[in-house]
């Protein structure tokens, strides 16, 4: 709706707009007020403030919990960050179970056991985990063993020793390199 | 590992990240699977659709081969469905229950006064509790329950003939032919 105000303005015409510029800064200014009250609205519908809670330590725990569950519409964001309609149902959900003195496991539970290990951030460790939890490690591991082997090749390469034969044709080869002639070659 | 049989390892490694990653391409990471699957169905006491004083329970899925629909008025997919699950209830294969999920009462009945009715009966889920329940994540959902009560299959998105019978009749049917 304020959106029309500026343009309304646009319409005034030109010489008009230039004879009246002392009220410019001030259209700004209200624009700009407006601009930053619908930004505040915006902000306050993003913050928390619904859910009041008498004791803070049980606040820090709902914030914590839905910190730690997933949204299953938009998957990228938590049910405390996400402003879809099922994730506003669900964090009031868990809001009363809070207040009915329910334990963080518990809720835990009845989430998991409607929309499974999906809603937690953090999956719990079991062998359909197992890839997840130990994959990365074994991968390291892997890598691990074969960077060593690398290592430990070049390193044995580098300490080869040469026979006595071998130094004197290393030697005649330096010497030759020397000559200019040979350079030419 | 000598000579040249050395360069095929990368490749070799390269064909098997390729793979996974074609493989995940083919995965639709908004189809999350239910844990209730093999779970009796949530209890529940819903009052119908058309008569706000009858109330229904999970018994209603005693004794016969069922799905449940979860849709809404507000739910464009599930526009699309309907025509199907009225074809599909006219066939008489299955009988077909809904969960009006999170809707306007006036809304939903006039939407099944002009596009049919193809349920059985329709639960009324105003707030959701019963959805949240049965782990109802995004309409339209439809769940497939057998004689005992226990849930089945779920699948999730829209129905249409493909999808019916590529993915639930056979379940369906499955369950029908169990004793």
């Amino acid at each position: 709706m304020h959106l029309t105000s500026p343009i309304r303005g646009s319409g005034v015409p030109r010489a008009a707009a230039r004879r009246r510029t002392g009220w410019r800064p001030a259209l700004h200014a209200v624009l700009l007020f407006l601009a930053l009250a619908c930004a505040g609205l915006q902000a306050q519908a993003y913050t928390l403030s619904e859910f009041t809670f008498d004791d803070p330590a049980q606040e820090r725990d709902f914030r914590e919990l839905i910190g730690k569950l997933r949204c299953l519409v938009c998957q990228n964001e938590s049910l405390a960050a996400s402003q879809a309609d099922l994730a506003q149902d669900l964090r009031q959900e868990v809001y009363e179970m809070m207040k009915a003195g329910k334990s963080k496991a518990q809720i835990l539970d009845f989430l998991v056991s409607r929309y499974g290990d999906f809603v937690l951030y953090d999956p719990p460790v079991k062998p359909s985990t197992y890839p997840l939890w130990y994959g990365p490690a074994i991968l390291a591991l892997i890598a691990a063993f074969f960077l060593g082997r690398a290592l430990l090749r070049r390193k044995k390469a580098r300490e080869t020793e040469i026979s006595a034969e071998e130094e004197r044709r290393v030697r005649a080869l330096l010497a030759a390199a020397d000559s200019p002639e040979d350079n030419a070659k | 590992m000598k000579g040249s049989a050395r360069f095929l390892l990368p490749l070799g490694g390269f064909v098997i990240l390729a793979g996974l990653l074609a493989w995940g391409l083919g995965q639709d990471p908004k189809l999350i699977p239910s844990p209730l699957i093999g779970k009796p169905v949530p209890k529940f006491r819903l009052p119908t659709l058309q008569d706000p004083q009858r109330t229904l329970d999970q018994s209603i899925f005693q004794g016969k081969v069922a799905l449940l629909n979860v849709w809404a008025t507000w739910c464009v997919s599930c526009r699309q469905e309907h025509a199907f699950l009225d074809r599909l209830a006219r066939r008489g294969e299955v009988t077909l229950y809904a969960l009006d999920y999170k809707d306007e009462r006036p809304d939903a009945l006039n939407w099944l006064r002009r596009l049919g009715n193809p349920y059985e009966e329709v639960l009324f889920d105003a707030d959701g509790r019963v959805g949240i329940d049965w782990g109802v994540y995004g309409t339209p959902e439809t769940f497939v329950v057998d004689r005992e009560g226990i849930i089945r299959y779920k699948y999730v998105g829209p129905l249409d003939e493909r999808s019916w019978a590529e993915k639930v009749e056979p379940v369906v049917q499955r369950l029908k032919a169990e004793s």
